[in-house]
C-alpha cells in the first residue's frame, strides 16, 4: 500500500521491541467480539484506478466554467489567479498544523495577520478574526456574541437574509433558549425592521447585498438598533461587492460577518469556504475564533502569535466564546493571496466589471417578454419575476446548457410568493455572448 | 570537536554547551542564508498598485443606489512576482508534515496524498455551485452518497450527517441531535446535565454548553480510563448523555466501553463519542458495535485531508437509530439511479415514513465537498484492507515510540497504548527543564513538538502521535533525538533548554506582552515600531 | 482592621462595613503573568460566590468569586489598565474591588492569615 512505509520485516522488528507477539495484542482492550469486523468495502486501488472512479463521478457534473453560468445566492464564480492555487499547495502551508508553536509557524501567523487586516479594512471594522468555517456559521456565531455583549435574548433576522443563513442561526440560538424572529420574504427591501426592535432585542441581522441582490442602506437600522441597545450584525455573502459598495462598518454595523469564498476560493459545491468575522475593538474579547497578534521574540525581533486564547475552548472549556477549533486557515490564505494580487485598484476594477455584467444581464433578461427585473439597487445579482415557476425554467435552461440562477423557491420552498422568482448573478466571468445566449434561451423557454 | 571527513568542523564550538553560535551571526539584511526576512504586504509601498490585469468597465452603468464606496479601503496590491516571493518566503518559516514528523497527539498529522488534491480540483468537483440544478450535479451527489456509505460501514452506524464543517461542528451536530431527541421525549427541562471526563478535549464542554447543557466531570481511574463506578454514581434522570473520546486522550482504549454505553442507556441518556482518535481503530472496531449514539469523524485527521495551517476540516457525524430521525438538513437520498438533495425540514419530514424531524441546519449548503473528495480518494486508495493496516501501523508506531522512549522518559500509564503515547514530566523532575522547554528544544533538533500540557489530567503532559505515515527509520531518528534530549536535561543543561529554540526563524515569543496590548491588525504605527 | 482569606485564594481587608478584596500572592503565582483583568462596575451587587471578576494569564482564565455578599463601591482601574500589577503586588496595590458588605456574618466562615498559611501547606 503506497502510503504505508513499514515493511513486514519492519513490523516484526518493531513488535519484538514492543514486546507483543502480534499486532492484535496491541488491541487487547477492544472487546474481542468486536475486533476486526468484516467490512463490506472494496480492497485498495492504484492511483490510476482511483482517478477512473472519481473522474467518472466528476464528469457527470456541469462545471461553472463549461458554459454560461449565472448562479450566486451565497457563492460566486470568480476568476482566481493561478498564483493562488500554487501558493496554497505549497507543503509548508498545506501540510502545517494550527500555529501553536509560533517559532516554526511564522509563515502561517504572518498571513493570518495580513488576512485579519485585509478583512478589517474591507468590512470597515477595527478587528477581524483568523476565519470561521463559512459565512453562515459566522452569522450564527455573531448572534451568540451579541447575546454575550448585550445579555439580551431575541434575534431579529431580516427577510433579505439568505434563508439557509437564517436557518443556521435559528438552530444555534434556539439551542440556548433564545427567541429568533425571521421576517417574511422581502424581495423589494421594504420591511420596517426598526419598528420591530425592542428592549429585549440582542441583535438585528441584515444582509447587503441581500439574497435577492438588493443593496441596503444600513444607517437607519444601525441607529434604530443602537437606540434600543441592540447590535447590528451585517451579513455580506458577496465580499466582492465591498470593492464597490460602502462598507457595513462605515454604515454603523457592530459585527460584520461574511462569506469570503469570492476572493481566492473556488465554488467547491459549497465548501470549504472561509467565514469572515469582524467587529469593533471594544468587543474583541467577546469574539469567537482564533486571533493572531503582534509579538516580539526573545531577541526583540517582530513576530506573530495566536493571542487572547483565553476566549477559546482549549482554555475556557464550557465558558468559551465558541466551541470552534479548526477554522478555514488555508482558505483564508487563498483569500489573502488573491487580495494581495488584486490590491485596492484590482478589487475596485473587478468589482466594476461585476456590476457592469449584472447591469447588462438585467437589461437583456428584463427585455424578454413576461420577465420583470425586481431589484433596483444592486451589485452583481438581481431577482427576476418570471411568468411561470422558476424551478421549471431553470431545469429547461439547464437542458440547453445555460445555468440560469437560483430559483427563490429552492431557498424558500414553502413561500408561494417565491415560486416565480429567479435570483441571477453575473460576475466578471460572464461574457456578452453568455448574456445573449441566456436571453435568447429564456425567450424560447417562456414562449 | 566533531570533525567530518574533510576536516571541517560540523558543529560550532558553542554547540557543545548547548548554545548555537549561528544564531548570533549578524547580517546587514537580517536574512540568514535561506531564511529571508519578509515585511508585511502593508509595508511594501504598494497601496494603489495591483497584480491583476482586467478589462476596465466601460459602460458607466451605476445602479448602486447611492451606496458607492468612496473612501480608500487601504489594501495594497503586489505584482505576481512580488506576491509569489512574499508568500514563498513566508512558507519557509513553517514546519510541515512534508518536512518531517509532526507528532502532535490528538491531531493525527498523517501524510496528505497529492492524488487527493488532484481529484478535488477536477472541474466537476471544484468548479460546481452548491445551488446549481440537481440534474447538473448528479456525480457530486453520488460522491457524497458513496462517502456516506463508507463512513456508515466503517463505523457500523445507520446514518450520517455530512454537513458539519469540522470536528467541533460535528460535536455540535451530534449533541444537538441528542437535545432534539430529549426534547421529543418531553424531557428538555429535566435532562440538563452532560458528563465528560476531565481529560476531554476543550471542545466537548464548550459544545455541551453551546447546547445549553451543564457539564459535569467524570473522574478517571488510576489506569487513565473512565472510572465506571464513579460514572454510574453520577448517572440519573437529569443526565442527557455523556461525551467520551475513544480511544481516549491518554491514548488508551476505554475497555469498559460497552458497560459505559449500557449504563448510560439504562439511565435514559445518550452516548456521544468524540471521534478525534478514530484513526486508531479504523477498520479494527466499529463504534456502532460498542453502543455509541453519535460520533463525529474528522476527515482532516483520520482521512488525510490536509490541516492547512488550521483548517479547513470536515466533521461528518454518524448517528444511531435513536438519533437518525433528528439529523439536520441537507442530506442526499438515492432513488434508483437518481440522487436528490433534501434541503429543508418539510421535505425531510416527507422523505421517509418514520417521520424525519430534522433539528435544523448546521451550515449553508451541503458541507465540505472539497474534503469529501479528498477523503473518498484516500479511502478508495486504501480499501478496507489498507485502512485496517493503516490503523494497525499507527498503533504499532505509537507503541514502538513508547517502548523506545520509556528508558529515559516517563510513560503516564503502564501497558500498551493505542495510536499515541503519553508521557508525564516526572523524568524532568529536579532538572529545571519543563515540558515546554523540552518541546522547544525539539524545534532546534528539526522536529515539531508533540502536544504539550494535554490531557490536563497528566502533569506536564507530552502526547506523541506518530501516525502510520512514519517509517521505522524516521521513528528511530526521532526516538534517538528525544532520548538524547532527555539525557541532556538530566545532565543539567537546563539553561540551554530554557533558551531554546535558537535555530528557528524566531526565538521564544513574548505571548504575555502580546496579550496585554493586543495588536490584531496592521497600522502605520506597527511599521514604525518594527523599524526601531 | 482585619484580614481574612478564602479557599479560592482571595484576601479581604475589612474596615468597618467595607471589604477590600484581592487575590493572594499564591494565586497570582499560579496564574502566571496576568494579562487581563475584568472588574465589575461600581454599584453592582453580588451574592456570596457570585462571578465578580475575571483574571487571565496567557494560558489560564479564572473567575474571581465574591467571597461575601455586597455592593461594589470602588473598582481598581489601575489593574485593568496594567494587569501586570497583579503579579507585582497582589496583596497590596493590586486590590480588585471594595465591597460594601450586606451580611457581615458571612465573614465568620473565612480563614485568618495563619489558617490560610496552614491551608496552603495542605495543597
Amino acid at each position: 500500500m503506497r502510503y504505508l512505509p513499514l515493511s513486514d520485516a519492519d513490523r516484526q522488528q518493531m513488535l519484538n521491541v514492543v514486546g507483543a507477539p502480534g499486532v492484535n495484542t496491541l488491541f487487547e482492550d477492544v472487546p474481542s467480539d468486536f475486533l476486526n469486523p468484516t467490512l463490506d468495502l472494496p480492497a485498495h486501488k492504484s492511483e490510476l484506478e482511483v482517478e477512473r472512479v472519481l473522474g467518472g463521478m466528476a464528469s457527470k457534473n456541469r462545471a461553472a466554467s463549461a458554459g454560461p453560468f449565472f448562479v450566486g445566492a451565497g457563492a460566486y464564480k470568480h476568476h482566481v489567479p493561478s498564483t493562488v492555487d500554487h501558493i496554497i499547495q505549497r507543503s509548508e502551508f498545506l501540510t502545517a498544523y494550527t500555529p501553536y508553536q509560533p517559532e516554526i509557524a511564522q509563515g502561517t501567523l504572518q498571513y493570518l495577520f495580513e488576512f485579519q487586516t485585509q478583512v478589517a479594512a474591507l468590512t470597515g471594522m477595527d478587528v477581524a478574526n483568523a476565519s470561521m468555517y463559512d459565512g453562515s456559521t459566522a452569522c450564527a456565531e455573531a448572534a451568540l456574541m451579541a447575546r454575550r455583549v448585550t445579555r439580551k435574548k431575541k434575534v431579529l433576522i431580516s427577510g433579505g437574509v439568505h434563508a439557509q443563513y437564517a436557518s443556521v442561526t435559528r438552530t444555534n440560538s434556539e439551542l440556548i433558549g433564545d427567541q429568533v424572529v425571521i421576517n417574511p420574504i422581502d424581495v423589494a427591501a421594504e420591511e420596517d425592521l426598526a419598528a420591530q426592535i425592542d428592549d429585549g432585542t440582542s441583535c438585528v441581522i441584515v444582509q447587503t447585498p441581500d439574497v435577492f441582490g438588493n443593496l441596503r442602506d444600513l444607517r437607519p437600522i444601525a441607529a434604530a438598533a443602537h437606540e434600543k441597545g441592540a447590535l447590528l450584525i451585517a451579513v455580506v455573502t458577496e465580499v466582492m461587492s465591498l470593492g464597490a459598495v460602502e462598507s457595513p462598518g462605515a454604515m454603523g454595523a457592530d459585527i460584520v460577518v461574511g462569506e469570503g469564498q469570492s476572493i481566492g476560493n473556488g465554488l467547491n459545491f459549497g465548501g470549504p469556504y472561509v467565514g469572515l468575522f469582524a467587529t469593533r475593538q471594544k468587543y474583541v474579547r467577546s469574539m469567537p475564533g482564533r486571533l493572531c497578534g503582534l509579538a516580539e521574540d526573545a531577541d526583540g525581533e517582530r513576530g506573530f502569535v495566536l493571542t487572547l486564547s483565553t476566549r477559546e475552548q482549549h482554555i475556557r472549556r464550557d465558558k468559551a466564546t465558541s466551541n470552534i477549533c479548526t477554522n478555514s486557515g488555508l482558505c483564508a490564505l487563498a483569500f489573502t493571496v488573491h487580495m494581495t494580487l488584486l490590491g485596492e485598484a484590482g478589487l475596485r476594477g473587478v468589482a466594476a466589471m461585476n456590476h457592469e455584467a449584472a447591469c447588462k444581464a438585467a437589461d437583456a433578461l428584463g427585455a424578454v417578454p413576461g420577465v420583470e427585473v425586481l431589484t433596483k439597487a444592486y451589485f452583481n445579482e438581481f431577482t427576476l419575476r418570471l411568468p411561470k415557476p422558476a424551478a421549471e425554467v431553470v431545469e429547461a435552461l439547464a437542458a440547453k446548457d445555460i445555468i440560469a440562477g437560483v430559483p427563490a423557491s429552492r431557498l424558500l420552498p414553502d413561500v408561494p410568493e417565491a415560486e416565480n422568482l429567479l435570483i441571477v448573478a453575473a460576475t466578471e466571468c460572464v461574457t456578452d455572448t453568455d448574456i445573449e445566449a441566456y436571453a435568447a434561451a429564456l425567450k424560447e423557454v417562456l414562449s | 570537536m566533531t570533525m567530518n571527513s574533510q576536516g571541517r568542523p560540523t558543529r560550532s564550538v558553542a554547540n557543545d554547551t548547548g548554545r548555537e553560535k549561528s544564531a548570533a551571526v549578524e547580517t546587514f539584511s537580517g536574512n540568514k542564508g535561506l531564511q529571508i526576512e519578509e515585511s508585511l504586504i502593508f509595508e511594501k509601498d504598494a497601496f494603489g498598485k495591483t497584480g491583476v490585469d482586467f478589462a476596465p468597465a466601460t459602460s458607466g452603468a451605476n445602479r448602486l443606489g447611492g451606496l458607492e464606496r468612496n473612501a480608500d479601503i487601504g489594501l495594497p496590491g503586489l505584482s505576481e512576482p512580488e506576491t509569489m516571493r512574499h508568500f514563498v518566503r513566508l512558507s519557509q518559516k513553517n514546519y510541515a508534515i512534508d518536512m518531517g514528523p509532526f507528532p502532535l497527539g490528538s491531531c493525527t498529522m498523517k501524510h496528505n496524498p497529492r492524488l487527493n488534491e488532484k481529484m478535488a480540483r477536477l472541474p466537476g468537483f471544484g468548479d460546481i455551485h452548491p445551488l446549481q440544478p440537481e440534474s447538473t450535479v448528479q456525480g457530486a451527489l453520488e460522491l457524497i452518497d458513496t462517502l456516506a456509505g463508507w463512513l456508515k460501514e466503517l463505523t457500523g452506524m445507520p446514518a450520517v450527517a455530512m454537513s458539519p464543517k469540522a470536528g467541533a461542528h460535528g460535536e455540535l451536530c451530534g449533541m444537538t441531535a441528542i437535545k432534539a431527541a430529549i426534547v421529543a421525549r418531553g424531557e428538555a427541562d429535566t435532562r440538563v446535565r452532560v458528563l465528560a471526563p476531565e481529560s476531554a478535549h476543550g471542545t466537548n464542554p464548550a459544545t455541551a454548553a453551546q447546547c445549553g447543557f451543564k457539564v459535569d466531570a467524570i473522574p478517571a481511574n488510576a489506569e487513565g480510563r473512565v472510572d465506571l463506578e464513579a460514572l454510574k454514581a453520577k448517572l440519573g434522570p437529569d443526565v442527557a448523555g455523556i461525551m467520551v473520546t475513544n480511544p481516549n486522550t491518554c491514548g488508551l482504549f476505554e475497555r469498559d466501553i460497552r458497560a459505559i454505553a449500557d449504563a448510560v442507556h439504562a439511565a435514559g441518556g445518550y452516548f456521544y463519542c468524540d471521534g478525534a482518535n478514530f484513526n486508531a481503530i479504523m477498520g479494527k472496531a466499529r463504534p456502532g458495535d460498542l453502543g455509541v449514539d453519535a460520533m463525529h469523524i474528522n476527515l482532516h485527521k483520520t482521512f488525510s485531508t490536509p490541516h492547512g495551517g488550521g483548517g479547513p476540516g470536515s466533521g461528518p457525524t454518524v448517528l444511531s437509530e435513536a438519533l437518525a430521525p433528528y439529523a439536520p438538513v441537507p442530506f442526499v437520498v438515492k432513488k434508483g439511479d437518481h440522487f436528490t438533495l433534501v434541503e429543508d425540514e418539510a421535505a425531510a419530514a416527507a422523505t421517509d415514513g418514520e417521520g424525519h424531524a430534522a433539528f435544523g441546519r448546521m451550515t449553508a449548503f451541503h458541507g465540505q465537498m472539497g474534503m469529501f473528495v479528498r477523503a473518498l480518494s484516500y479511502m478508495l486508495s486504501h480499501g478496507a484492507d489498507g485502512l485496517q493496516r493503516a490503523a494497525e501501523d499507527a498503533v504499532l508506531n505509537a507503541n514502538y515510540v513508547l517502548a523506545r522512549l520509556k528508558t529515559e522518559m516517563s510513560p503516564a500509564f503502564d501497558g500498551f497504548c493505542m495510536h499515541e503515547a503519553l508521557f508525564d514530566d516526572s523524568f524532568l523532575k529536579d532538572t529545571g527543564v519543563e515540558t515546554i522547554d523540552f518541546a522547544k528544544a525539539m524545534i532546534d533538533e528539526g522536529y515539531h513538538p508533540m502536544t504539550m500540557y494535554f490531557p490536563l489530567v497528566v502533569h506536564g503532559a507530552m502526547l506523541i502521535e506518530p501516525t502510520e505515515s512514519e517509517s521505522k527509520a524516521e521513528l528511530d531518528k526521532f526516538c534517538d533525538t528525544l532520548l538524547s534530549l532527555a539525557r541532556r536535561a538530566k545532565a543539567g543543561e537546563s539553561e540551554a533548554f530554557k533558551a531554546a529554540p535558537q535555530l528557528a526563524p524566531r526565538k521564544r515569543l513574548d505571548e504575555t506582552a502580546a496579550a496585554r496590548k493586543p495588536v490584531l491588525t496592521w497600522s502605520p504605527s506597527v511599521q514604525a515600531a518594527a523599524a526601531e | 482592621m482585619t484580614k481574612k482569606f478564602t479557599k479560592e485564594h482571595e484576601w479581604l481587608l475589612i474596615e468597618g462595613d467595607v471589604a477590600t478584596i484581592g487575590i493572594t500572592p499564591h494565586a497570582a503565582e499560579q496564574l502566571g503573568d496576568v494579562v487581563f483583568v475584568e472588574l465589575p462596575e461600581v454599584g453592582a451587587s453580588f451574592d456570596k460566590d457570585g462571578d465578580m471578576a475575571v483574571v487571565e494569564s496567557v494560558k489560564a482564565a479564572s473567575d474571581v468569586y465574591a467571597p461575601v455578599s455586597g455592593e461594589v463601591v470602588e473598582a481598581n482601574s489601575a489593574i485593568t489598565d496594567e494587569p501586570g500589577k497583579v503579579n507585582e503586588d497582589p496583596a497590596g496595590a493590586a486590590w480588585f474591588v471594595k465591597l460594601k458588605l450586606t451580611n457581615t456574618s458571612e465573614l465568620d466562615g473565612l480563614m485568618d492569615e495563619q489558617q490560610y498559611k496552614e491551608y496552603l501547606e495542605t495543597l
